[in-house]
């Protein structure tokens, strides 16, 4: 049974190279013809086991957990466990602590492409609100990733936002909430269009 | 020499002796970070945290070799465990910041196309983890039939293939595009890229295992690093050429490389090869992560910026002449790499009049699909001053860019993909610098 698969693979890769030929196609190598196969290699993975590594949010909310936090709060915590890096103002220690908080006058127009020195901040770059959420409970504070508590991280949340003049200062958020955020320069983002061939894009 | 070794570490005081056997200690470099963001420097000192990169305890400096006048008069020296490079040839990385960091390949010193795993370029956010293989899983759910929980020995169980694919970073070359000094090596122009013979399982065999429902159109790869890395990748390339894999030129992955596993996109950029690979969830739609929206997104002079851009366009860079070498007349080989993330390179050509004429160089292996090819032109110099340039073009009829024509498309601040075609100047004294002013 092994060896048929392996065979499979063998002919599978031979097919496509000589599609090639045919149809130029660039990825040549690929696996797309290997009969789909069960092997029954592995077990279940429980709901709990699923739950505990599934700390993704989508870009619509998908994945926020319950809980909620004010901008106020997050302003305090922030001073606590993220200034020292990022500094007080949120501008940063650049080249390794990045601003994370700007709304640059110069910056806004989304001229990046002009100018390598305009700072992306949060507010004047991400397209999407939950990132921050999702980004800031994986991987920071730095030092202690995944230390904050879904409440903090919400609270954060609000404060990056609020500091970013996305949200007012008196803002709360929660899922619902968060979700509704939109961020300013959310349509800048366009699909990759280039598709090799002469056109330099 | 080992015993002699083991024997002086027991002899050391405990604070010491951790610092020697510890083989990545995190506590200290992580220690490190914190007194430098609060400008604290002398607290580090005062409380005798070393300041070096990394925290590693400095290694004892090696005993000088004896070189005999004549090595056929004497006996040589005996077999090894593990072999080591000449004493001649001292390549090495450039590792730069502290766990969110880089260290590029040193292309000028390396032939063929192959990168040895231990000079293969580092790219990290979060530092290099220590995974024990024994309790490393992978999961693969969201849109499938059965959410699939998988041990390394049982990864390793399915179908194998084995082939030779360059990861580049997309990030390669940013500073030789804005700021094109003379005194860049090829190490600084390009040195994040590197090539391997990877074996590992198609993804489609372990999508397949687990029941890919027809619905999904995108999955999102997740690190077991510190930033738990996640990026967001269509469907299509995960039926297509994507590989997970635990093999790096023969052996297990290097842990930079992602030990014991890691994901691997053939030609897309690098940040989406997910180390460490832990996770696997398919869905309708990408995640927007902080890797595909605040970085590895390129802005564009129209005020847009383009998102979920994967293929890397076809780029070469000459290996050599190159700065600091400074040449004597007559004949020499340029040669260098040329690679593209579409498929094959049909051509690479080479000028030595910066541009005004361009001769077919010679490619070995032709075979490479998302694999470098190996160029070289043989050029006599004459004396005069010279600039070398590199072009590529892949099978898709794609001709590398000069920076201009780069320039004009994506603007000087635009933040990853750079390939403009770039070259080496050669004085009339025979020094070699780097011209990226194409
Ligand atoms: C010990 C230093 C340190 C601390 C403390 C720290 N950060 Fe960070 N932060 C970093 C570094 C370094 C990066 C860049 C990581 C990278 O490039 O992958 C970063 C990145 C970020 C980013 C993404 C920036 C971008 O442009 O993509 C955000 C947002 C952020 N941190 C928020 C926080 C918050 C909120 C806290 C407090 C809970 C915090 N950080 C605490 C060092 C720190």
């Amino acid at each position: 049974m092994r060896r048929t698969v392996i065979i499979g693979l063998v002919l599978a890769t031979a097919a496509c190279a000589g599609d090639r030929v045919a149809s130029d196609t660039p990825t040549a190598a690929g696996f797309s013809s290997i009969p789909a196969r069960h092997y029954g290699l592995g077990r279940a993975a429980t709901p709990a086991e699923v739950a505990a590594l599934d700390i993704d949010v989508g870009p619509d909310g998908e994945g926020l957990p319950a809980g909620s936090g004010t901008a106020t709060l997050g302003a305090d915590i922030y001073q606590k466990k993220c200034a020292m890096c990022h500094g007080p103002k949120g501008l940063g220690m650049p080249p390794a602590f990045p601003l994370i908080i700007s709304r640059d006058p110069k910056a806004e127009g989304f001229k990046f492409a002009s100018d390598p020195k305009l700072p992306k901040s949060i507010g004047n770059y991400w397209p999407d609100a939950t990132t921050v959420f999702d980004y800031v409970r994986r991987a920071m504070p730095l030092l202690q990733p995944g230390s904050l508590t879904n409440d903090e991280v919400y609270a954060l949340t609000a404060y990056l936002l609020a500091a970013n003049e996305v949200i007012p200062m008196s803002a709360t958020l929660d899922s619902a909430s968060l979700m509704q955020v939109k961020m300013p320069y959310r349509d800048k983002f366009v699909p990759d269009d280039r598709r090799g061939g002469r056109e330099v894009k | 020499m080992t015993k002699r070794m083991a024997g002086s570490t027991t002899e050391l005081p405990p604070a010491a002796r951790d610092a020697v056997t510890t083989p990545a200690d995190e506590s200290i470099s992580r220690r490190d970070l914190i007194a430098g963001a609060a400008g604290a420097i002398g607290v580090a000192v005062a409380a005798g945290i070393p300041l070096v990169a990394g925290g590693q305890a400095a290694k004892a400096a090696p005993v000088a070799p004896v070189v005999p006048a004549d090595p056929t008069k004497l006996q040589g020296a005996p077999t090894s465990q593990v072999g080591s490079r000449s004493t001649f040839f001292k390549p090495s990385r450039t590792p730069f910041g502290e766990t969110v960091g880089n260290s590029l390949t040193p292309l000028q010193d390396l032939a063929g196309t192959i990168t040895p795993a231990d000079l293969h370029f580092e790219r990290h956010h979060a530092g290099v983890p220590l995974i024990d293989p024994a309790r490393h899983t992978l999961l693969i759910h969201g849109l499938v039939e059965t959410p699939l929980m998988l041990t390394m020995d049982e990864v390793k169980r399915f179908p194998q293939v084995t082939r030779t694919y360059f990861i580049e970073c997309s990030g390669n070359g940013r500073n030789a595009y804005r700021e094109p000094k003379p005194d860049l090596t090829p190490q600084k122009v390009a040195g994040l890229v590197s090539n391997t013979e990877w074996t590992g399982v198609p993804l489609k065999v372990l999508l397949d295992e687990a029941g890919a429902k027809p619905e999904a159109t995108w999955f999102l790869a997740e690190g077991g690093d510190a930033c738990v890395m996640t990026r967001s990748i269509p469907m299509a390339k995960a039926m297509d050429d994507a590989m997970v894999v635990w093999t790096q030129n023969g052996e297990p992955l290097r842990p930079e490389q992602g030990f014991p596993l890691r994901l691997l996109l053939p030609g897309w950029e690098g940040n989406t090869s997910v180390k460490w690979l832990r996770r696997l969830e398919l869905g309708t739609r990408p995640w927007a992560t902080r890797w595909e929206t605040s970085k590895y997104t390129d802005p564009l002079p129209d005020g847009t910026a383009r998102q979920y851009s994967f293929d890397m366009d076809a780029k070469s860079i000459i290996t050599a002449p190159a700065f600091p070498q400074v040449l004597s007349r007559g004949w020499w080989p340029v040669t260098g790499l040329a690679w593209t993330g579409r498929g094959r390179i049909t051509r690479v050509e080479v000028s030595t009049d910066n541009g005004r004429s361009w001769t077919d160089a010679e490619l070995t292996p032709t075979t490479g699909v998302k694999a470098p090819v190996r160029f070289t032109h043989y050029w006599e110099w004459n004396g005069k001053e010279a600039v070398l340039l590199s072009r590529a073009t892949d099978e898709t009829g794609y001709v590398q860019p000069t920076r201009k024509e780069l320039l004009k498309v994506r603007g000087i601040g635009t933040d990853f993909h750079f390939n403009p075609i770039v070259g080496w100047k050669v004085a009339a004294d025979g020094k070699v610098t780097f011209h990226g002013e194409t």
